[in-house]
C-alpha cells in the first residue's frame, strides 16, 4: 500500500474495465425496411448473429419482412437455407421479390433434427443466411445458434409462435409480428440500444418497392387498375416512404 | 532413374492391428495345427515376454490372455496391392517385391520437389494409414530394396553412390539368389562388393546365370524387368470384425479405416467415388446393405466418413455383424471445386457440397433441395425440384407460401382483390376451373384462396402472402 498510482496511467494501460461496452458497428445487413431500419442500432439486421421473429400466426408477413433481404442476399456467392418450413415456398411468388431460386436451399428435417441441421449450416461457414422454423426450441439451443451464427458469420432467423415471448430468449434480436388491426412490427429485444416504445407501421404496399423491386409487380398494380378492380388498400399505401435500397 | 524402396517388415501384423482400437496383446500363428507357431507379435505382447519363433504353447504359459490370429497369406497379397495403389498416386511405375514396394520418383520429382520432400510425403501417407515401413532410394529397384533391408532413410542417388553403399552389405541381406548365399561364405566371400569385383566368367561358371543377372540388375546393368502394377477398377474390400459387433456405434471405427484406405485409393488414381455400398455381414441372416449416394463425385476422407456414418447410424441393426465390406465400382472422375481467390466465406468454411452431404447423409437423400417454376399455370403443378428456373415471370401476383394441396378456409374474410380466373389443364384431364382472390383473415394474415366461378364462398385456401 502507499504507492500512488496515477489514474491516467491505469487507464492508457488498459488495465481498467471502464464499463463502457465496445462500440456497435453499423452493420452491412440493412433489412430492405427504411423504418426498421432506423429503428435498429445497426442500422439493420445484427450481423452473424441470431434474430427471433415471433409470429400469431403462419403467413402473417414474415417473408414479406425477410424478402428484400433474401434477394440481396441470393444474388451472391453463398446460399440462403431454409429448413423445415411449414409450407412450401411458391417458386414464381418468391422470383417476384427478386429472389434467386439457384441459390435457395431447402432442407426438409423432422422436429428432432431441426436445429441440428440449423447449427451445421450456421457453422458450416458457407451459408448467408438460415431460416429455421423448430416446433421444441429452448434457451439452450438457441444460444448454439447464436454461437454457431457467429462462427460462420451468417444471418440467423428463427421462426416461433408469438407465446414464447413470455421466455427470455439469447438472440441479438427479437421482433414480434402482429397482423391487426394493422399490419405493424414490435422490437423487444436489441441487443445494443433501447427497444422503441411503438410498434413499426409494415404496410402491404411496401411490398412492391425498395429492394425486392420488379417492374413485372408494378405491371400487375397498373393492369388492375385498368380492368376496374381497384385495390384501395393497395393505392392508398402506395404513395408512403419507400424503403431504403 | 531413381527408385523408392518401402519395405514393408511388419504386413500382417499391421494389417490385422489397424483394424482395433485397443492395444491388448496379440500375435499372429501360423503353422500346423499340432505346433503351432508365433510369427508376430505387437508391442504389449513383446513386453509380455512373447517372440516370434515361440510355440503357442509356450507363449500361452507366458501370457495368460492375449490374442492369437491366424496368418492369412491372402490378406498379405491383398495390402501390399493396397499400398500399391497408394503408392500409384506418387509414380506410374509401381511394382511389388516380396515385402516392399518399389516405385518410379524421378518423373514425378517436377511434381511433388525433390526426393527429400517426396520422402517425407511418403512417410506422412504410410504413417496416417498405419503401416511400418523402411524407405530407401537408388537408381535401381532392386538397389532400393537391398539399402531399405539395411536400416531406415538410406539415399544413393547416383550409381557411384550406389556401388560404394552395396559394397558393405552383408551377403546375407543381399537379396540375391539363396544357392549362392549359401555357398559364397564357405568362399571367404562374405560382403556384397567382394563379390561384385569377383571375375564374372567363374562366377557363371560356377553358379549359372542366375546370379550374375541377379547382380547386374542390382547395380543397373541389366533392366529391372519388373512387372508394373496397375491399380484395379473396383473396390471391394473386407473387414473381418475381431467379434460379433451389435451395436453400429462399434461399426464407426472400422468404417473410419475403411473410408480413409478409400479417400487414399482414390487419389492414387486421381478418381473420385459417387456411390459405394456397406454390406454388414451376419452369421444367418443376409447380409444388410447401406447404399451411400452422393450428388457428385468425392473423395475427401472426411466427407466419405460423414456421408457413410450419418446413413450407417440411422440402421437398425437385425442381427450381430461379422464382417464388414465395402463395394465400390462406380468411380468416376473427379473434378475439384473451382474456389474463388477473393472468397467472401470464413477462412475455415466448409464447403458447401461437403455440407450438403453431410446433411442428406443424416436426414434423407432427398432431404435438401432447390424449387424451380414451371410453364404450368396451375398452381398444383407450377413448381417442381429442380435446379434450373427458367420459366418467364408470371405478371400477376403469386403468394409466398404455397399449400401442398387446398384446404377449406373459413371465418370472417375480405376480399381484398380478385377475382383472377384459372380456367386450365384440360390436356391432362386435370381440369381446372376457379376464381382466385386475395383475401384477409382475421388475424390479419393475406390468404390467396379460390372458390369456384361466380360463387365467393366456399373458400379453398391455397396459398399465404406472407
Amino acid at each position: 500500500m502507499g504507492a500512488v498510482v496515477a489514474l491516467s496511467n491505469l487507464l492508457d494501460a488498459r488495465q481498467v474495465w471502464r464499463g463502457r461496452a465496445a462500440p456497435l458497428v453499423e452493420g452491412e445487413q440493412p433489412t430492405g425496411w427504411a423504418m426498421l431500419d432506423a429503428a435498429l442500432p445497426t442500422r439493420g439486421w445484427p450481423d452473424a448473429a441470431l434474430t427471433e421473429i415471433l409470429l400469431p400466426a403462419d403467413g402473417i408477413g414474415e417473408l414479406r419482412l425477410l424478402l428484400p433481404t433474401l434477394a440481396r442476399l441470393t444474388r451472391g456467392d453463398r446460399p440462403v437455407v431454409l429448413i423445415a418450413p411449414p409450407y412450401a415456398p411458391c417458386a414464381m411468388g418468391w422470383r417476384q421479390q427478386g429472389v434467386n431460386l439457384q441459390r435457395l436451399e431447402i432442407v426438409d428435417a423432422d422436429e428432432k433434427q431441426v436445429l441440428w441441421a440449423a447449427e451445421q449450416c450456421l457453422r458450416s461457414g458457407s451459408c448467408a443466411a438460415v431460416l429455421a422454423w423448430p416446433q421444441q426450441a429452448d434457451d439452450r439451443s438457441l444460444r448454439r445458434l447464436q454461437v454457431a451464427a457467429d462462427t460462420g458469420r451468417a444471418l440467423a432467423f428463427v421462426f416461433r409462435d408469438r407465446k414464447h415471448l413470455a421466455n427470455a430468449s439469447p438472440a441479438s434480436l427479437r421482433l414480434e409480428l402482429a397482423g391487426m388491426p394493422h399490419a405493424s412490427l414490435w422490437i423487444r429485444k436489441c441487443r445494443g440500444g433501447n427497444t422503441p416504445a411503438q410498434a413499426i407501421p409494415f404496410n402491404q404496399a411496401q411490398r412492391f418497392s425498395g429492394e425486392g423491386w420488379n417492374p413485372m409487380a408494378v405491371m400487375h398494380v397498373v393492369h388492375q387498375h385498368m380492368h376496374g378492380a381497384v385495390d384501395s388498400g393497395l393505392r392508398g399505401n402506395y404513395a408512403l416512404e419507400k424503403p431504403s435500397a | 532413374m531413381l527408385w523408392a524402396c518401402l519395405l514393408l517388415p511388419q504386413l500382417a501384423l499391421d494389417g490385422v492391428l489397424r483394424g482395433r482400437a485397443d492395444n491388448s496383446p496379440l500375435v499372429l500363428v501360423d503353422g500346423p495345427a499340432n505346433a503351432r507357431t508365433v510369427v508376430a507379435v505387437n508391442a504389449s505382447a513383446r513386453e509380455a515376454g512373447l517372440r516370434i519363433g515361440q510355440r503357442l504353447t509356450a507363449a500361452q504359459a507366458l501370457l495368460a490372455r492375449f490374442e492369437a490370429v491366424p496368418y492369412a497369406a491372402a490378406d498379405v497379397a491383398r495390402w501390399q496391392q493396397f499400398l500399391a495403389s497408394v503408392a500409384y498416386r506418387y509414380s506410374s511405375q509401381v511394382a511389388l517385391l516380396p515385402h516392399a514396394i518399389v516405385l518410379e520418383v524421378s518423373k514425378s520429382q517436377s511434381l511433388f520437389g525433390s526426393w527429400a520432400m517426396m520422402e517425407h510425403r511418403l512417410r506422412t501417407d504410410f504413417a496416417a494409414l498405419g503401416f511400418r515401413y523402411r524407405i530407401a532410394a537408388a537408381p535401381t529397384p532392386h538397389g532400393a530394396y537391398v539399402l531399405a533391408g539395411m536400416s531406415d532413410g538410406q539415399t544413393a542417388l547416383s550409381h557411384q553412390g550406389l556401388r560404394q553403399r552395396l559394397d558393405d552389405v552383408p551377403l546375407g541381406k543381399s537379396r540375391l539368389p539363396a544357392q549362392a548365399i549359401d555357398a559364397l561364405p564357405r568362399m571367404g566371400v562374405r560382403r556384397l562388393g567382394q563379390l561384385l569385383g569377383m571375375p564374372r566368367d567363374g562366377l557363371q561358371r560356377r553358379f549359372g546365370a542366375e546370379l550374375l543377372q541377379a547382380m547386374d540388375r542390382l547395380i543397373g546393368d541389366l533392366p529391372a524387368g519388373l512387372d508394373l502394377y496397375m491399380p484395379p477398377d473396383a473396390v471391394d474390400w473386407t473387414i473381418e470384425l475381431s467379434h460379433e459387433v451389435e451395436n453400429v456405434a462399434a461399426l464407426i471405427f472400422p468404417l473410419k479405416r475403411m473410408t480413409g484406405d478409400l479417400a487414399a485409393y482414390l487419389s492414387g488414381r486421381d478418381g473420385g467415388v459417387q456411390r459405394f455400398l456397406l454390406k454388414l455381414e451376419h452369421r444367418d441372416l443376409a447380409a444388410t446393405e447401406v447404399v451411400i449416394s452422393m450428388l457428385s463425385p468425392e473423395r475427401n476422407a472426411d466427407v466419405l466418413f460423414d456421408a457413410a456414418r450419418g446413413r450407417l447410424e440411422r440402421i437398425q441393426l437385425p442381427a450381430p455383424v461379422l464382417t464388414v465390406r465395402l463395394i465400390a465400382d462406380d468411380l468416376p472422375g473427379f473434378v475439384p471445386a473451382g474456389r474463388d481467390l477473393f472468397d467472401e466465406r470464413p477462412a475455415n468454411a466448409l464447403p458447401f457440397e461437403q455440407l450438403r452431404e453431410r446433411l442428406r447423409a443424416r436426414l434423407g437423400d432427398r432431404a435438401v433441395y432447390q424449387w424451380g417454376s414451371t410453364i404450368d399455370p396451375r398452381p398444383e403443378h407450377s413448381q417442381r425440384i429442380a435446379a434450373q428456373d427458367d420459366a418467364p415471370l408470371e405478371p400477376r401476383p403469386r403468394p409466398t407460401w404455397l399449400l401442398e394441396r387446398p384446404i377449406p378456409l373459413r371465418g370472417a374474410l375480405r376480399v381484398i382483390s380478385g377475382p383472377e380466373r384459372l380456367e386450365t389443364g384440360w390436356w391432362d384431364g386435370g381440369d381446372t376451373r376457379r376464381d382466385y382472390y386475395i383475401l384477409e383473415t382475421e388475424l390479419g394474415q393475406r390468404a390467396w384462396a379460390f372458390c369456384a366461378p361466380g360463387e365467393q364462398s366456399g373458400w379453398m385456401l391455397h396459398g399465404w402472402f406472407a
